[in-house]
C-alpha cells in the first residue's frame, strides 16, 4: 500500500499518544527482572516517593523524587559548576533527601567516545561499580550527565543481551566484593526536573514571561536507546522529547522552534578537546547562528554537560569572525533555580559562562551588578582567609529581587 | 569494457594502503566483525542516506556513515581498512545516525572500529591521539575526564579571555562553590575517595584496559602503571 506525503503530513499534524503494547522494542525492565529471578543480577528498585512519566513508546517510567544518589558529571563539576550546584539547590529548596557521594567516578564514557582507549568490559565494570556504590547506601542513582545516561543505557542493553559480558563484569566486581547491580530505571536529572516542573512553578519568584528561549535536546539523552526518553503528547505533539521544553513552558517562558533542532551541538568528544575547528564551526554555523537568524532568542537551554560547554564557549571565536552569535547558554537546572530565586553567582555561577549573560539578566530585571559585588565580597573574605569557602548556609536562601 | 561480475566494483577507490597486506586488512576486519556487539549494530543497508543527512561530521569532512555501513555489510576489506585508518576519527559520536530505518548503528560501528585501531596500535591512530594523552592520563588516574586546572589559556585560546580570567582566579573561584564535593577541588572535578580510585585502577588492570594504553602510548602506560601499582600495593 502506498502512503502519500499528504497522509504522512496529516498524521504528523496530530498529537501522538503511543500504545506501549505496540512498542517496536522490548521492555528492558522485564529482562532485568528475569535476570534477577535467575540470580544473575540485583535490581535496585525506584524509591516509593516517585512520579510517573511517559516515554517515547508510551511506557511508564518512574522518576524518584528523593532518596537519590547523585552520579555527578565531570564536565559539569569541572567546568560549569553552577550546573551541579543548581541541581542540588533545587533539591534543598524542597527539603529532599539526597547523597552527594565521594565514592563515585565519572562514567569515563567521554574518553571512550573520544579515543576508544577502553573496552566493553571496562566500561560496564565502571558503570556497575558506581551502581553498586549507590546500592550500598540504599539511595537511588540520579545521573547528571547526558552522556553517562546514554552510555549506561547502552551498556545496560549489552549486559542484558550478552551473558559473557555479565560473567566477565561479575568476575571483576567480585574482586571488590560488589554485586552486579542495575537500577530498575536509569534516570537523568533532567527527567527529575521535568517531573518536578509544576512544583518549581509554584515556588517561582522571577517572572520569565518576557523571555524567548530555544532548546537544544541533547543527543545522548534521546538518540541512544531512544525509547527511554520522556515524550508527552502535549509537547511537540509527542514527536520530540518533552524534557527541557516542558520545564521552560511551566516557568512561563516562550519556547521558540528553529530548523536545526535535531543537529548535535558539535561537541564531538575528541573534537572539543583537540580538534575544535569542527566543534566551533558546527556549533556556531548550524546551531547558534540558525537560532539567531530564525528566532533571536534571549537564551538557549539544554540538558547536558557537553552541549552547554560547546554552545557557550564556541561563540567567542565566531564573534571574532563577525558571525551572528551572542546567545547565552544555560542548563534547565540553572533556569529553574534562577526562576526560584537562586543567587546568580553563589548558586548559578554565571561567571563560569563566557557568552555575555548580562543582557539576559537585565531583561529579567535582575540587577546582576549588585549580586556580583556581593559575590566579590565573598571572594575577598576567602582570599583573606576569613572564610574557607561558600557553603550551603550562604547559598540556600533564595534571593528576593526588589 | 562491459561490466561483469568480476570487474563490477561500484564506488570503489584505488587501494590507498597497498603497503598493508590484504591478509592484515582482513585480520583487522574480522576482529571488528567478531566483536559480540557487531550484530547489534549492523543489519544491512538500504543506502537511503538518512544517516548521512543527520550526520554533523558529513557536513564538514569527507566522511559518510553510510559508506561505513555499506563497506562493513559488503565485507569490502580494502575499503574498511581505509575507514579504520582514516575516517573513523571524524565521527562526532553523537549517534544522530541511529535514526537509520534499518536499525543500524553506524556510530556504534565506528566505536568498534576505533577499538580495533587502538588495540592494534595503528600508526594513524597513534598520530590522532598524540595530543590527547594528557586527557587519558587524567581520566584513568582521577576518574574524571576534565578538571578545573585544565582550563589554561594555552590549551583553550579560542574560548576567549574568560579562560585567562578563570585560571588566574581558579583557587578562589573553586572555593566559592557551595557543593561540598566540589569546593576547593582543582585537580579533579570532585573529591573522590581513595578506595574508589583503587577500585577504578583494579578495573583498568583486570579488564585489559592498561594493555590498550600500552599499545597506543608506551610512555603514558609507564607513567600510569607506576602510580597505580604503587597505590594498589599500599592498599
Amino acid at each position: 500500500m502506498t502512503t502519500t506525503v499528504e497522509e504522512i503530513l496529516e498524521r504528523k499534524s496530530h498529537a501522538v499518544t503511543r500504545d506501549p503494547e505496540q512498542a517496536p522494542t522490548h521492555d528492558i525492565r522485564e529482562a532485568l527482572f528475569e535476570l534477577e529471578a535467575k540470580g544473575e543480577i540485583v535490581v535496585q528498585r525506584v524509591p516509593e516517593n516517585h512520579i510517573e512519566v511517559k516515554t517515547k513508546y508510551g511506557r511508564t517510567k518512574k522518576i524518584p523524587v528523593e532518596h537519590t544518589w547523585h552520579h555527578k558529571s565531570c564536565g559539569q563539576c569541572g567546568h560549569i559548576p553552577g550546573y551541579t550546584s543548581s541541581i542540588f539547590w533545587l533539591h534543598r529548596q524542597f527539603g529532599l533527601d539526597y547523597i552527594d557521594p565521594t565514592d563515585q567516578t565519572s562514567c569515563t564514557g567521554w574518553n571512550y567516545y573520544a579515543s576508544a582507549t577502553s573496552n566493553a568490559v571496562a566500561q560496564a565494570a565502571v558503570m556497575i561499580r558506581n551502581f553498586a556504590a549507590a546500592h550500598e547506601t540504599g539511595y537511588f542513582p540520579m545521573i547528571h550527565c547526558g552522556t553517562s545516561y546514554g552510555h549506561y543505557k547502552e551498556i545496560r542493553e549489552q549486559l542484558v543481551h550478552h551473558k559473557e559480558l555479565r560473567d566477565e563484569v561479575r568476575r571483576v566486581l567480585d574482586k571488590m566484593g560488589k554485586p552486579l547491580v542495575i537500577p530498575e530505571e536509569l534516570v537523568h536529572y533532567s527527567e527529575w526536573i521535568h517531573a518536578m516542573r509544576n512544583r518549581f512553578a509554584e515556588k517561582q519568584t522571577v517572572d520569565m514571561s518576557m523571555i524567548t528561549a530555544t532548546v537544544h535536546p541533547a543527543c545522548h539523552y534521546y538518540k541512544i536507546v531512544a525509547e527511554d526518553a520522556i515524550y508527552d503528547p502535549d509537547i511537540y505533539g509527542g514527536q520530540r522529547t518533552a524534557t527541557v521544553t516542558g520545564t521552560l513552558q511551566s516557568l512561563g517562558i516562550n519556547v521558540a522552534d528553529y530548523s536545526t533542532w535535531f543537529d548535535c551541538c558539535g561537541f564531538g568528544f575528541r573534537h572539543v578537546l583537540v580538534e575544535r575547528d569542527f566543534t566551533r564551526s558546527f556549533s556556531t554555523l548550524r546551531k547558534i547562528e540558525v537560532m539567531k537568524n530564525e528566532v533571536n532568542p534571549d537564551v538557549t537551554v539544554t540538558h547536558d554537560t557537553g552541549c552547554v560547554t560547546t554552545l557557550d564557549k564556541s561563540q567567542f571565536s565566531a564573534k571574532a569572525h563577525d558571525r551572528k552569535v551572542g546567545i547565552p547558554v544555560l542548563s534547565d537546572a540553572q533556569m529553574a533555580a534562577l526562576a526560584m530565586g537562586a543567587h546568580p553567582f553563589r548558586v548559578v555561577q554565571f561567571h563560569w559562562h563566557s557568552t555575555d549573560w548580562r543582557p539576559f539578566l537585565d531583561k529579567l530585571g535582575i540587577n546582576w551588578q549588585k549580586y556580583w559585588d556581593e559575590f566579590q565580597g565573598d571572594l575577598e573574605l576567602i582570599r583573606s582567609g576569613q572564610k574557607s569557602g561558600i557553603t550551603w548556609e550562604d547559598a540556600d536562601a533564595p534571593v528576593v529581587y526588589g | 569494457m562491459p561490466t561483469t561480475q568480476e570487474n563490477w566494483n561500484p564506488g570503489k577507490l584505488e587501494d590507498r594502503h597497498p603497503e598493508v597486506s590484504y591478509e592484515e586488512k582482513e585480520r583487522l576486519f574480522l576482529e571488528v566483525k567478531n566483536d559480540p556487539r557487531y550484530e547489534d549494530f549492523l543489519y544491512g543497508c538500504f543506502e537511503c542516506g538518512i544517516c548521512v543527512s543527520a550526520c554533523p561530521s558529513a557536513r564538514f569532512y569527507d566522511y559518510s556513515p553510510r559508506v561505513i555501513a555499506q563497506a562493513m555489510a559488503r565485507e569490502d576489506i580494502v575499503r574498511v581498512y581505509d575507514i579504520i585508518s582514516e575516517d573513523i576519527w571524524n565521527c562526532a559520536q553523537c549517534f544522530s545516525c541511529v535514526r537509520c530505518p534499518r536499525q543500524n548503528n553506524p556510530g556504534g560501528l565506528v566505536t568498534l572500529l576505533r577499538e580495533v585501531a587502538v588495540n592494534n596500535g595503528l600508526q594513524e591512530t597513534k598520530d590522532v591521539l598524540q595530543g590527547y594523552s594528557r586527557v587519558i592520563y587524567k581520566v584513568m588516574l582521577k576518574g574524571n575526564q576534565v578538571s578545573p586546572d585544565m582550563l589554561q589559556p594555552d590549551f583553550f585560546p579560542d574560548w576567549g579571555p574568560w579562560v585567562g580570567q578563570f585560571s588566574a582566579n581558579m583557587p578562589v573561584w573553586r572555593k566559592a562553590i557551595p557543593v561540598d564535593t566540589l569546593r576547593g577541588v582543582t585537580d579533579a572535578a570532585w573529591k573522590t575517595d581513595r578506595k574508589t580510585l583503587l577500585e577504578l585502577y583494579t578495573i583498568w588492570f583486570e579488564t585489559g584496559n592498561m594493555d590498550i594504553i600500552k599499545e597506543i602510548d608506551e610512555g603514558l602506560y609507564d607513567l600510569l602503571a607506576d602510580v597505580m601499582q604503587e597505590e594498589l600495593e599500599e592498599g
